[in-house]
């Protein structure tokens, strides 16, 4: 039997900023079907990560391969292969939801009779239908997150990228939105890295790697990280693995 | 996607499709940009036109062929005016977009930079020649007598300004970081390029009047090339050193801007974490 192909392949990925090392030589493999959790305390390298996986910011050295696709060498087919939820809102708030819906599908290529399918499809999705003609402003913090998982699904991404998605939501939005995920994972075989430093959002994750400093300190199922911390909680294994570590 | 070369063209114009319709909606929607694009020339036309029209003497020179009042000479450097606030306007919203964080869809979408960077350009153009006819109505409704014809010719030339002003514009938003700084940029750039070039006042009556230095920094703004292409096309002809010099500043001013945003390279790619 042969490994399934990684939907993203990091190796080795280091990032300075004049003389902080934000990340250093970080390396990881996803699968397909798995949500993993990458958590890490503030200024851990979480969001230079993304910003690295996202070809926002290019590393100083390593590689990134989503699904074969060498990142710096074919960017194009690298990132038509994700979908991303960045951490700080990124919709239009002047524009209708299915503006932006139709904005995003326009920038994937996604036209005609398959954009109108798939702007219905994810915000059924969602539950976010009713929403369609409204302006973005007029929405909740929660409805705007979900407007945005929608729209990351909707070019079919083999990978779905989250940087710290639930910031500023409250616990329901926050729970509403990983029983979302959970479930897309399992019904589409998507590849889920959600990054966050909320512990609890993310203990039903098939897969925890914890960040601190740049530098993955801690990778495998939550109950196996809880195990070899020695604590009897992730959120104490997490505690234990950063603010042991910090000291 | 698909890998097809029909494929990737079809891809390529959906994308383009949705960045002209975003930048127009959200045009349409601000009311007041739309009027102030309009005001803001007319202004100048009335009142300059109205106090300078016995002072300055316009003597014949191309493209003209008879003596020409002062709001006609005006015309073209208004048209100008129009298509370089469109172009501060383009950087002001790129700015604003990296603010909110919608910058980061565009520049993630999976299609090459440089062209995303090119659509966002041929918005902004749309945008200023829509704005320079707007602009060329309300100067056929105050009487300035521009041949009709030259309604029609103009169009490349408002096209080709309208790039190389909105590529200005492209490449001000990669170094202008944050909105606070903006207005110190615009007046920085906006007031040099409109008074030292030849909007209000044409070579030779800076020469006469002994501003060498003048004479010299506007014949070698940019800006004064676009308003002498506009110039001469709105008489149906062809000013190829203007056009050419336009030209080259455009394409110069898109590969600084296209190098400026790719993370391989540019000064984004060294940005501190936040950005």
């Amino acid at each position: 039997m042969t490994a399934p192909v990684p939907v993203i392949a990091i190796d080795g990925l280091t990032k300075s900023y004049g003389k902080v090392r934000a990340l250093d030589g970080v390396s990881l493999s996803l699968e397909p079907g798995r949500f993993t959790a990458l958590l890490g305390p503030n200024g851990a390298g979480k969001s230079t990560l993304f910003q690295i996986l996202t070809g926002l910011f290019v590393a100083d050295s390593g590689s990134v391969r989503v699904l074969g696709a060498d990142l710096a060498a074919d960017p194009t087919a690298a990132l038509a292969r994700l979908g991303i939820v960045f951490q700080q809102p990124s919709l239009d708030l002047d524009l209708t939801v299915e503006q932006n819906l139709a904005y995003h599908a326009g920038l994937h290529g996604i036209g005609g009779r398959r954009r109108r399918d798939a702007i219905e499809e994810a915000l059924a999705l969602f539950g976010q239908s009713e929403t369609r003609r409204q302006r973005v402003r007029t929405l909740s913090g929660g409805n705007r997150r979900k407007i945005e998982m929608a729209r990351a699904l909707m070019s079919a991404p083999a990978l779905l990228l989250l940087d710290e998605p639930t910031q500023g939501l409250d616990p329901a939005s926050r729970r509403d939105l990983v029983l979302h995920v959970s479930r897309l994972v399992r019904e589409r075989d998507l590849g889920v890295l959600w990054a966050t430093h909320i512990v609890s959002e993310v203990e039903a994750a098939d897969r925890v790697v914890v960040l601190h400093r740049g530098r993955v300190i801690e990778d495998g199922a939550p109950a196996d990280v809880v195990a070899r911390s020695g604590a009897s909680t992730l959120e104490g294994a997490f505690l234990a693995l950063t603010q042991g570590r910090a000291a | 996607m698909t890998g097809s070369h029909s494929g990737v063209l079809a891809h390529a114009s959906l994308a383009l499709a949705a960045i002209l319709r975003r930048e127009i909606t959200k045009f349409l929607r601000q009311t007041g940009r739309l009027v102030s694009a309009v005001v803001r020339p007319t202004l100048w036309l009335v009142v300059f036109s109205a106090g300078f029209q016995n002072v300055l003497g316009v003597s014949i020179t191309p493209p003209y062929e008879n003596y020409i009042t002062y709001d006609v000479y005006m015309a073209p450097g208004l048209i100008g005016m129009v298509l370089l606030f469109q172009g501060m306007q383009s950087s002001l919203a790129l700015v604003f977009d990296r603010e909110v964080g919608t910058l980061r869809l565009l520049l993630t979408a999976p299609l090459p930079r440089w062209y995303l960077l090119l659509c966002k350009l041929a918005a902004g153009t749309l945008l200023g020649v829509a704005q320079a006819y707007a602009f060329l109505l309300v100067a056929l409704a105050f009487g300035v007598d521009l041949p009709r014809w030259g309604w029609i010719s103009v169009l490349p030339a408002l096209a080709l300004g309208g790039f190389s002003l909105a590529a200005l514009g492209l490449l001000l938003s990669v170094y202008v970081r944050r909105l606070e700084n903006f207005a110190g940029t615009m007046n920085f750039v906006i007031f040099p390029a409109f008074f030292f070039s030849t909007a209000l006042y044409p070579l030779w009556k800076l020469r006469e009047s002994g501003s060498e230095w003048i004479a010299w920094a506007a014949r070698v703004n940019p800006f004064t090339h676009v308003v002498e292409m506009i110039r001469f096309a709105l008489y149906g002809q062809f000013s190829a050193l203007s056009t050419g010099l336009t030209l080259l500043f455009g394409v110069l001013a898109f590969g600084l801007a296209v190098r400026g945003y790719d993370p391989q390279s540019g000064v984004l790619g060294r940005a501190p974490r936040d950005e």
